[in-house]
């Protein structure tokens, strides 16, 4: 099967109802995109089709034959990845870090349609993705700063 | 950690490369618990003046190797960002070029450290190091492992404690591709795969039938049955001031409340997992872990090697919140990898992490308190009743019966109430294994004392504050954060229909002053809403204070998940729960805004992981309160106020 991940051509042998997140991190080495729940209830295993937020824990790898699966791994190539991740470090967001491959690709999926998100918009992008850690302040207010580009003053919410 | 050892050391920040430590108490022990920890929001009480020392040390002997090359008095050099400076004449050397011989060098004993005035990175917003890693896929956590000729496999133990394999279907396993080898154990099976797809296939197909054991017919009313029984008779006494019994008896006023907790469950992002790889002169493990030495130990518990022949690599861990100072899931991996022929990463799937969690456990309090006619209290008896967890874990704090654990926060009370007696029943449930969640007893302790405190100032007629300030004329720093929290929460200020505002104080083994403020909103249909969070903390000195927010603004969203609907349920001896659509956490589009306001002072540091979690339950069951009349005694608050609105 041919798969076009990153703007490469992989070719995998694999079954065709084997879910896309074990064809990238169990076959294809590529672990940035992380297992939660298996269920699509936590958000761990988003990656991008065609530029959608999609969860890879229940996309058989059939069903994104032909499109463009993008990760983690390669979503700074985006102008919306790029900042998403220039204002996750800005803010300081990841803690233990495990879900916030998921939460920035998310993050950029709504940035990339949504040039100035509301908070309606981020509630409606985001509820998916579960935090552990209790980012979620930090997540809403880097979504924020990555469509604004500056920072977001906020009582107590800064040193 | 890192700011602890550059500030004295004279480095940058960025200046610090992170390594995981390898397992060696040694070395590499937390002095609390002389042992390799990260737990019990200890690493900055623990390590503030043994890493400082260490930069301390460091920076002396190089500035004393710089000296000696130039043939100078050391007093005339300065050390800046990793450079050693001769005032006199500007010469320089880096710390690079002087590490070898300054490693030469006798350690210098005592070295004196900074005063605090002249710390110029401490206290400070410094960015984390592991940030970048942590945002575009490259942070490496005990999942992500990958060796050549690595397996994988998924596990199925026993869905009741104590139950073993009755019989499996092993050839529809081995039918399904990628499938390689099934590992049965006398309390699990495990499916050995290509990928996880496979894994997880096979593990179905092997329809496995268990023996259940002794546990087989236990539910939660069984459990709780037992503490109920338990809380009739007497502990061991951890606290007792005065003549709480004759004070309670000629009271006034009495009142007495029953307060039930269940049994919790980490549900770190990342499940548990373990790779490792058996030899036949030694074994080799990949993990992520809170205690690494410990790790080691299991790995040769079960292999039979001895400790040098046992080589652990520890790794990033998504999430631990004290589910990784057990090592069940390491002994389990290799009880797994000595049957296989290769290196075998064991993930186990999102339902077998929350049926085989090591789950806070259920407590049962029985609290009570004598009001005198003005409605001030004069006595004050609690009895916790719960397993005792540090007797299993660390036996040597296990002292004359006192599980300090069990007891804390509630042994450090700060009302100043004449007679005051804490007891715990010791009570052990073997049907689920119970250990350490964020906060544990002080978690617990910190719902029954808050709640309950809130109770006596409704008996007594007063308001929630004003009544805690009462009492807390010996306590000046926890009275500082308790104003501060009700000023910037606009305490006593109006609100709409269906909210109320909550308070609650934290004092714990911590040394961590914090009161929290939460404002909510209890919907027609019984629906709690949190929709704003106000703490205030006092954590003594502050090495990073946008991480204390950063762990206070986490600790109250776990506290929150937790109080409103966290709860691990037992039918037939089975966990009832499985994943997030029955385990219920807080998601973004429900998150508050969290305030978090500092107290700047120079009090020995507090911990700061876990007390922001402690605090949310009583805030949110007293803001409940305030909202609706409505007393929750049971967590969690959003099933007892769904029971109320039907």
């Amino acid at each position: 099967m041919e798969l076009t991940i990153n703007g490469r051509t992989r070719q995998v042998d694999v079954p065709a109802d084997m879910p896309v997140l074990w064809v990238l991190r169990d076959v294809l080495g590529m672990t940035g995109t992380k297992f939660g729940c298996g269920m699509a209830l936590c958000g761990a295993c988003t990656v991008q089709l065609d530029g959608q937020a999609i969860r890879s824990c229940v996309t058989p790898v059939s069903a994104v034959a032909g499109k463009a699966i993008t990760t983690i791994e390669a979503i700074g190539d985006t102008p919306a990845g790029k900042k998403a991740q220039e204002a996750w470090i800005a803010l300081d967001v990841p803690q233990c870090g495990y879900c916030q491959s998921g939460q920035i690709m998310s993050a950029s999926a709504l940035l990339a349609s949504h040039a100035h998100p509301t908070d309606a918009d981020i509630d409606a992008a985001m509820a998916g993705n579960i935090c552990r850690c209790g980012t979620y302040g930090r997540i809403r207010a880097a979504i924020k700063q990555a469509a604004e580009g500056a920072p977001i003053a906020g009582k107590g919410a800064r040193p | 950690m890192p700011m602890l050892l550059a500030e004295e050391l004279e480095v940058a920040p960025e200046q610090v490369r992170l390594e995981h430590a390898p397992p060696d108490d040694t070395r590499y022990a937390n002095p609390f618990f002389g042992e390799q920890m990260t737990g019990a929001s200890s690493s900055v009480r623990a390590f503030d003046e043994p890493l400082r020392r260490a930069g301390a040390t460091a920076r002396v002997m190089l500035v004393a190797a710089a000296a000696a090359s130039w043939d100078v008095d050391p007093t005339s050099c300065r050390a800046q960002t990793g450079v050693v400076t001769h005032t006199p004449t500007g010469r320089t050397l880096t710390y690079g070029v002087l590490a070898a011989t300054a490693a030469a060098l006798p350690v210098p004993d005592k070295v004196p450290l900074k005063d605090p005035k002249d710390f110029t990175l401490l206290g400070t917003p410094t960015k984390r190091l592991d940030t970048p890693s942590k945002v575009n896929g490259t942070a490496q956590y005990g999942i992500d492992v990958r060796l050549p000729g690595m397996l994988i496999a998924t596990v199925a133990a026993s869905p009741v404690l104590g139950g073993t394999v009755a019989g499996i279907d092993e050839q529809k396993a081995k039918a399904v591709p990628g499938v390689r080898q099934i590992v049965r154990l006398d309390d699990a099976v495990a499916v050995v795969a290509d990928h996880m797809w496979a894994a997880k296939q096979g593990l179905a197909a092997l329809a496995i039938r268990w023996d259940d054991g002794p546990n087989a017919r236990l539910g939660t009313a069984d459990i709780v049955q037992g503490l109920a029984e338990a809380s009739e008779t007497t502990g061991v006494t951890a606290r007792k001031d005065g003549d709480p019994r004759s004070a309670l008896a000629g009271a006034a006023k009495k009142v007495e409340a029953v307060y039930e907790s269940p049994f919790l469950a980490h549900v770190t992002m990342e499940p548990m997992n373990c790779t490792v790889h058996v030899r036949k002169d030694g074994c080799e493990v990949w993990t992520g872990s809170q205690v690494l030495s410990r790790a080691q130990a299991a790995a040769a518990a079960v292999t039979g090697f001895p400790l040098a022949r046992v080589v652990v690599h520890n790794h990033l861990l998504g999430g631990g919140f004290g589910r990784r100072l057990e090592v069940d899931y390491v002994s389990q991996a290799v009880r797994i990898a000595k049957q296989v022929d290769a290196p075998v990463k064991v993930v186990w799937t999102r339902e077998e992490d929350v049926q085989h969690d090591v789950y806070r456990p259920s407590y049962y309090d029985r609290i009570a308190a004598g009001l005198d006619p003005r409605g001030t209290p004069v006595a004050w008896t609690h009895r916790i009743v719960g397993p005792a967890i540090v007797a299993r874990y660390l036996p040597p704090f296990f002292k004359d019966g006192i599980d300090i654990d069990a007891v804390d926060g509630a042994v450090q009370l700060l009302y100043d109430i004449p007679a005051i007696q804490v007891e715990h029943v010791r009570h052990e449930e073997p049907v689920l294994n119970t250990g350490f969640w964020r906060g544990v007893g002080v978690t617990h302790n910190t719902f029954v004392i808050e709640s309950f405190t809130d109770e006596l100032a409704a008996a007594s007629g007063q308001d929630p504050v004003a009544f805690r300030r009462a009492l807390l004329g010996k306590a000046p720093r926890a009275l500082a954060v308790l104003d501060l929290a009700a000023k910037e929460a606009g305490w006593g200020t109006p609100l709409p229909r269906g909210r109320g505002r909550g308070v609650a104080l934290l004092y714990s083994g911590w040394g961590t002053y914090l009161a929290q403020v939460a404002e909510v909103e209890v919907t027609g249909s019984g629906d709690v809403r949190v929709r704003r969070i106000v703490c205030a903390v006092d954590c003594g000195r502050i090495v990073n204070p946008d991480i204390v927010r950063a762990q206070i603004e986490s600790g109250v969203v776990y506290g929150i998940s937790g109080a409103l609907w966290g709860e691990v349920t037992l039918k037939n001896g089975r966990v009832e729960q499985s994943n997030f659509h029955n385990y219920r956490v807080l998601r973004l589009n429900e998150a508050p805004p969290i305030e978090v306001h500092l107290v700047r002072n120079s009090e020995a540091p507090g911990g700061i992981g876990e007390p922001g979690t402690a605090v949310t339950a009583p805030a949110l069951g007293n803001a409940i309160y305030a909202a609706t009349g409505k007393r929750l005694r049971k967590l969690p608050l959003q099933a007892g106020l769904t029971l109320v609105a039907r």
